[in-house]
C-alpha cells in the first residue's frame, strides 16, 4: 500500500511543464486543475502516481500531471492500468479516458477492468461527442443527435454509462457534473481511499462539437432542482429549498415534495452507497429527473491484486521451488554418461 | 530397392493413430520418455485434429502421434514409417502411405467393423483385400484383449475399453526391449487417488506386452541401443514448456519479477499453462480479455519495472499489431512469442507453418522496426525465450519471438541448463541518484534508452505513441525531430547486430549449395544436408535464429557458395527479405505449405536434382 508521507505537496506540484492545448472553456481545464488539487491531499508520494490514457481529448490528461504517465492508444488504456497495477501494487494509478474511448472502441476492456475490481481510478470524462476526431457521434450521444456523422440525427440509441458500469458490476461509481470543481476534487480523494475500481463519470461540456449537453442538469441556475447530490447515509433530498425528495412507491423511484400530502423527511429514502445489492443503485443511475450525482455506489471486496497476492503467497509457502534451478532438476530427469 | 543408410539402422519412427479420444497423445509420450532414458535422442511430432473430440471413426478425427528414437543424433521426427499401431480403419487410412514397404502395422482388429470401415470410407476390408500385402501387419483383438485383462476388477465399460491404448503400448515396448517401470510409475502418480484406475492400466500394459512375448507373434529385433550425446543431466521437454522455462530463468538472471499476459490461442496456449503454475517464483500470469489486453497489459507492467511478455499465434499476433508500435515507440522491453501455425485467417490452427514471418518484421503501421529472432528446436526454445528477453531488457525495444506449432508441441531432450549457464542480463533501469534525468537520454553503444519506473523519485516523466522530443520527451510535432527519431529507433534494432552471434554455416563452409533455413525446420534441413554430405555432395546449411537485424556476416557466408537455395514453410517470406538485402545473390526456393513439417526424404532428391543442374 501506498507510504503515508511527511513531505507536503502542493497542486504545483504535480503541474507538468507542459503547455495545456485544450479548447478555452473546456470542463477539461476544470478537471485537471481539481486533480492537482486532489493529489496533495491523498497521502500518496508524487512518484508512486501513474496517469495511464488511452486516445481523444481527455487522454491528453497525463501529460499535464508531473508524475509518471502513459498516453496510450485508442481504448486500451484500461488493459494498460491493469498491467501496471498488477507490476506493482503500490503504485496509484489512475486512468484517464473518454465515452469514445472506454465505450466504444474499448468498451471490452471497460467492462472487464469493472468486473475484475484492481485497486484502479478511473475517469470517465463523458461528453457525448468525439472531440479529437471533430464532431462524431458517440456511444453516449442521444437519438437524433445531429452531428458530423449522422447529419440527419443519430439512430443508434445510447449507452448510459452507469448502467453499463453497475451491469460489469462496478463497486465503485460517482457521477458529477464538469462545473462542480469543489465536489470534484473531494470525490477525486475518496476514490482514491477506496480499495477497488473506482470509476468516476464527469459529465464535461465540449464547448465546440457538442455545447450545453449537460446545462440542463449542469447550470448554476437549475443545478439544485435538477440534480440530487448523493450521500451515504443522508435521506434523498433535494431541490433550492431542500423541499423534494425520493420515496420508492412500488418497484419505482417516485418523486415527492416534503409537506404535501403528508410527506415528511422521515419518508424519503436513505441513500446506501454500500450495499452490497445494485439494484437500488441501477435505479438511482437511470433517474432522469432529477441526476443523481455523487458517490452512487461504494461497495468494497477484496481487490483482484489482493486475491492474487493471497494466492501466491500461499503458494510460496508449501512450495518446493524458490529458484529456476531447483524446478529444471525436478521430477524426471536423466544422465547422460 | 532396400538401401539404406547406417543411420536408418541406427533409427526407427513409429507412430500411434487413432481416435482424438483414444489417448495416442499419452502413448506416445509414455514411449518417448520411457526411450529417453534408456539413452536414445529423440524427436517427437504430435499431429491432432483441432476438434477435442471428432466424431468416432471419422477420417479428420485421427490423432496421432509420431516418435523417432534413435542411437544416432536425431533432428527431425522422421519421414517414413517403421511401424504403424493403428487402432481403427480410419487411422490406417489416412497414414497407411507413409510407412515404408515392408515394415510394420499393427492394428486392433475389433475396431475393424463394418460401421467403422464405413467411417473411414473403405468399400472393402482392408485387412481382407489383400490391399496390406506390401507390409507385414500383426492383426491384435486388441479391445476384446484388453477387456479380459480387466474383467475381475469391476471397471466401468467406458474405462475398460480407453484403456487398450496401453495394451498397444505394452506391445510396442516387447518390440523394442523398452523397459515398464517408468509408466508403471507414472500410473502411480497420475492416479494416485484412484488406485483402480491405475492398477488398470498397469494390468493392461503388461498385458500387451506379456501378449507379445508369450505368443512370439513378433521377432524381438529391433533394439535401438543408446546413443552417444554429450554427456550431462537431461528431461523430455517440448518447445513450449522450454520457452516458459527460458522466461522464468530470464526473470531470475535479470533480477525482475515475470509477467505474462495472454489470451488463450492454439498452440500457444501451453505457454499460459505452464507460467501459471509458477506462482513460487512470483510469476504474474494475466488471462486478459483478449489479444489486445494481452499485449497492451504487458506494455504497462514493462512501463513498470516487469520483465513483460506476452503470448500469442498468427491472428493473435495481427491483433496485437498496433499495441507492438507502441511499445516500439515508448522503447519499453516486451516480449511478443508467435507460436506460428498454418494461416491465414483462423487457417490450420493445430498444424505448422512458418508464414508470420512478414507480419512479425512489417506488421504494423508506420516505420516500426522490432527485433525478430526464432527459435529453431524443442530444446533450444529455453535459450531464445532467454535471449529475447536480455535483447528486449538491454536495448530497450520489443522483441518478438517466433516458434511454431511443431517444435512447440515436439519434444526431445534437452541437457539442462542451470541458471549459472546462462549470460548476464543488464537492465537499463535507472534510480533517482542517476545522472540522467530526461526518458530519452540514450546509450551511445546501444543507442537504448535508460528505464526510469514508476515509484523512482525525481524521474517522473511521460511517454506515449505521439512523436516525442528527442531529448525531454515531451510531444514533438517539429520535422526534424521525427526524421531523427524515426532514423534512431532504426539503428538502435540495426545496432543488435553488434551482439548477436554470426551466421555459420553447418557441414562444410563452401562447397556447391548453400541449404538457407530459419526457424523450426531446423531438424529436417539439418538431417537433409547431412545425408547429402554422407553420400559426397559438398553442401552447407545456414540456419537463421536472429532475423531482424541479421548477423553482420551474412553475406559472406552466402558468398562461399555456388548456389544458395531458401527453404521455408511458407511462399518465400524470408527469401523475400533476402532478395531485397542481398541483390548480388541468385536465390532459389523451395517452399511447402501443407500445414506439415518438410520431408527429409523429398528434400534429398530434389537437392540432388540442383546439384545435377550446371
Amino acid at each position: 500500500m501506498e507510504a503515508t508521507i511527511e513531505k507536503k505537496y502542493t497542486f504545483k506540484d504535480f503541474a507538468s511543464d507542459q503547455e495545456v492545448r485544450w479548447c478555452p472553456g473546456c470542463d477539461d481545464y476544470v478537471i485537471l486543475r481539481a486533480m492537482q488539487k486532489a493529489l496533495p491531499e491523498m497521502g500518496v508520494k508524487k512518484e508512486d502516481v501513474v496517469f495511464i490514457s488511452g486516445i481523444g481529448c481527455s487522454s491528453r490528461f497525463p501529460y499535464y500531471i508531473d508524475s509518471y504517465g502513459m498516453h496510450g492508444i485508442h481504448g486500451r488504456a484500461a488493459a494498460i492500468s491493469s498491467g501496471v497495477k498488477l507490476a506493482n501494487p503500490d503504485l496509484s494509478v489512475w486512468m484517464i479516458t473518454g465515452d469514445g474511448d472506454s465505450l466504444a472502441i474499448g468498451g471490452n476492456h471497460f467492462i472487464h477492468v469493472l468486473r475484475r475490481n484492481l485497486d484502479l481510478n478511473i475517469i470517465l470524462f463523458n461528453n457525448e461527442i468525439y472531440g479529437l476526431t471533430k464532431g462524431q457521434f458517440s456511444p453516449t450521444s442521444l437519438l437524433g443527435q445531429k452531428t458530423k456523422s449522422s447529419p440527419f440525427g443519430n439512430t443508434q440509441p445510447p449507452f448510459q454509462p452507469g448502467e453499463l458500469a453497475l451491469g460489469a458490476r462496478a463497486r465503485f461509481f460517482a457521477r458529477l457534473g464538469g462545473n462542480t470543481p469543489k465536489e470534484m476534487t473531494q470525490l477525486f480523494i475518496e476514490a482514491e481511499k477506496f480499495k477497488g475500481t473506482s470509476l468516476i463519470e464527469i459529465l464535461q461540456n465540449c464547448v465546440i462539437f457538442n455545447d450545453g449537453c449537460f446545462t440542463q442538469y449542469t447550470d448554476k441556475a437549475v443545478r439544485d432542482d435538477k440534480q440530487i447530490f448523493l450521500e451515504h447515509g443522508k435521506p434523498m433530498i433535494f431541490g433550492k429549498e431542500k423541499d423534494k425528495g425520493i420515496v420508492l412507491n412500488g418497484l419505482k423511484l417516485e418523486i415527492v415534495t416534503i409537506g404535501e400530502n403528508g410527506i415528511t423527511q422521515e419518508d424519503l429514502l436513505v441513500h446506501d452507497a454500500k450495499c452490497e445489492d445494485n439494484t437500488m443503485h441501477q435505479m438511482l443511475v437511470k433517474l432522469e429527473y432529477p441526476l443523481a450525482t455523487g458517490i452512487i455506489r461504494s461497495f468494497e471486496e477484496d481487490t483482484f491484486e489482493y486475491r492474487e497476492q493471497q494466492l501466491t503467497d500461499e503458494v510460496q509457502k508449501t512450495s518446493k521451488f524458490s529458484k529456476v534451478d531447483d524446478l529444471f532438476f525436478s521430477g524426471e530427469t536423466y544422465e547422460v554418461n | 530397392m532396400k538401401s539404406i543408410g547406417t543411420e536408418d539402422l541406427n533409427s526407427v519412427v513409429i507412430r500411434f493413430v487413432g481416435d482424438s479420444g483414444d489417448g495416442m497423445q499419452l502413448t506416445g509420450t509414455q514411449f518417448t520418455d520411457t526411450s529417453a532414458m534408456f539413452g536414445n535422442d529423440i524427436a517427437t511430432f504430435p499431429n491432432y485434429p483441432s476438434e477435442i473430440r471428432a466424431p468416432q471413426g471419422s477420417l479428420y478425427g485421427v490423432s496421432g502421434f509420431q516418435v523417432h528414437i534413435g542411437s544416432v543424433e536425431i533432428s527431425t521426427p522422421g519421414d517414413d514409417l517403421d511401424l504403424l499401431v493403428a487402432m481403427n480403419p480410419a487411422g490406417l487410412k489416412t497414414n497407411l502411405s507413409a510407412v515404408k514397404a515392408g515394415h510394420t502395422i499393427i492394428v486392433d482388429t475389433d475396431s475393424f467393423t463394418k460401421k467403422n470401415l464405413q467411417k473411414a470410407e473403405y468399400q472393402t476390408n482392408p485387412l481382407e483385400d489383400g490391399s496390406l500385402d506390401n507390409f507385414r501387419v500383426i492383426e491384435v483383438s486388441m479391445t476384446s484383449l484388453t477387456k479380459e485383462a480387466l474383467k475381475d476388477l469391476g471397471l466401468d465399460n467406458k474405462s475398460v475399453v480407453r484403456s487398450k491404448n496401453m495394451f498397444a503400448l505394452g506391445m510396442v515396448y516387447w518390440m523394442y526391449d523398452r523397459d515398464m517401470d517408468h509408466t508403471l510409475n507414472f500410473f502411480e502418480q497420475k492416479f494416485k487417488y484412484k488406485p483402480i484406475i491405475a492398477e488398470g492400466n498397469a494390468k493392461v500394459l503388461k498385458a500387451g506386452f506379456f501378449f507379445a512375448e508369450t505368443l512370439e507373434l513378433i521377432p524381438n529385433s529391433y533394439t535401438v541401443a543408446p546413443s552417444k550425446m554429450p554427456k550431462g543431466t537431461y528431461r523430455i521437454v517440448n518447445g513450449n514448456t522450454n520457452t516458459a522455462w527460458g522466461f522464468l530463468a530470464a526473470a531470475e538472471k535479470s533480477g525482475l519479477e515475470l509477467f505474462l499476459g495472454s489470451y488463450p490461442i492454439t498452440p500457444a496456449t501451453d505457454i499460459l499453462h505452464e507460467l501459471v503454475k509458477h506462482k513460487h517464483f512470483g510469476v504474474k500470469a494475466f488471462q486478459a480479455e483478449d489479444e489486445i489486453a494481452g499485449v497492451t497489459s504487458t506494455i504497462g507492467a514493462s512501463f513498470a519495472g516487469d520483465l513483460a511478455i506476452t503470448t500469442t499465434s498468427g491472428p493473435g499476433l495481427a491483433l496485437k499489431g498496433e499495441a507492438i508500435g507502441l511499445a516500439m515507440m515508448t522503447e519499453l522491453p516486451v516480449v511478443i512469442v508467435n507460436v506460428q501455425r498454418g494461416g491465414p485467417s483462423t487457417g490450420l490452427p493445430t498444424k505448422t507453418e512458418q508464414s508470420d514471418l512478414l507480419q512479425a518484421m512489417y506488421g504494423r503501421n508506420g516505420e516500426s522496426p522490432v527485433i525478430v529472432i526464432a527459435a529453431s528446436t524443442p530444446a533450444n526454445c529455453f535459450d531464445y525465450a532467454f535471449m529475447a528477453s536480455k535483447l528486449a531488457l538491454e536495448h530497450m525495444t520489443p522483441v518478438i519471438l517466433l516458434t511454431d506449432g511443431y517444435i512447440a508441441n515436439g519434444s526431445e531432450p534437452w541437457k539442462i541448463k542451470s541458471i549459472n549457464d546462462m549470460p548476464e542480463i543488464k537492465t537499463r533501469l535507472v534510480d533517482g541518484n542517476s545522472e540522467s534525468t530526461h526518458p530519452y537520454d540514450r546509450d551511445n553503444e546501444t543507442l537504448s534508452r535508460n528505464w526510469a519506473i514508476p515509484g523512482t523519485p525525481g524521474l517522473e516523466h511521460r511517454v506515449g505513441g505521439l512523436e516525442k522530443d528527442k531529448v525531454t520527451g515531451n510531444v514533438s510535432y517539429v520535422p526534424d525531430n521525427h526524421e531523427y527519431m524515426t532514423k534512431i529507433r532504426q539503428e538502435k534494432v540495426e545496432r543488435v547486430a553488434n551482439y548477436i552471434p554470426d551466421l555459420k554455416s553447418d557441414f562444410v563452409d563452401e562447397g556447391d549449395l548453400l541449404v538457407i533455413g530459419w526457424g523450426g525446420t531446423y531438424g529436417s534441413l539439418h538431417s537433409t544436408v547431412g545425408k547429402l554430405n554422407h553420400q559426397g555432395y559438398k553442401v552447407g546449411h545456414a540456419h537463421f535464429n536472429y532475423i531482424n537485424p541479421m548477423p553482420k556476416n551474412t553475406a559472406e557466408v552466402f558468398s562461399k557458395f555456388k548456389k544458395v537455395i531458401v527453404c521455408e514453410l511458407n511462399t518465400g517470406q524470408l527469401a523475400f527479405v533476402l532478395k531485397g538485402k542481398y541483390q548480388e545473390i541468385d536465390f532459389m526456393q523451395y517452399n511447402q505449405v501443407s500445414g506439415l513439417p518438410f520431408s527429409v526424404t523429398k528434400m534429398v532428391a530434389k537437392f540432388k536434382d540442383i546439384l545435377k543442374e550446371e
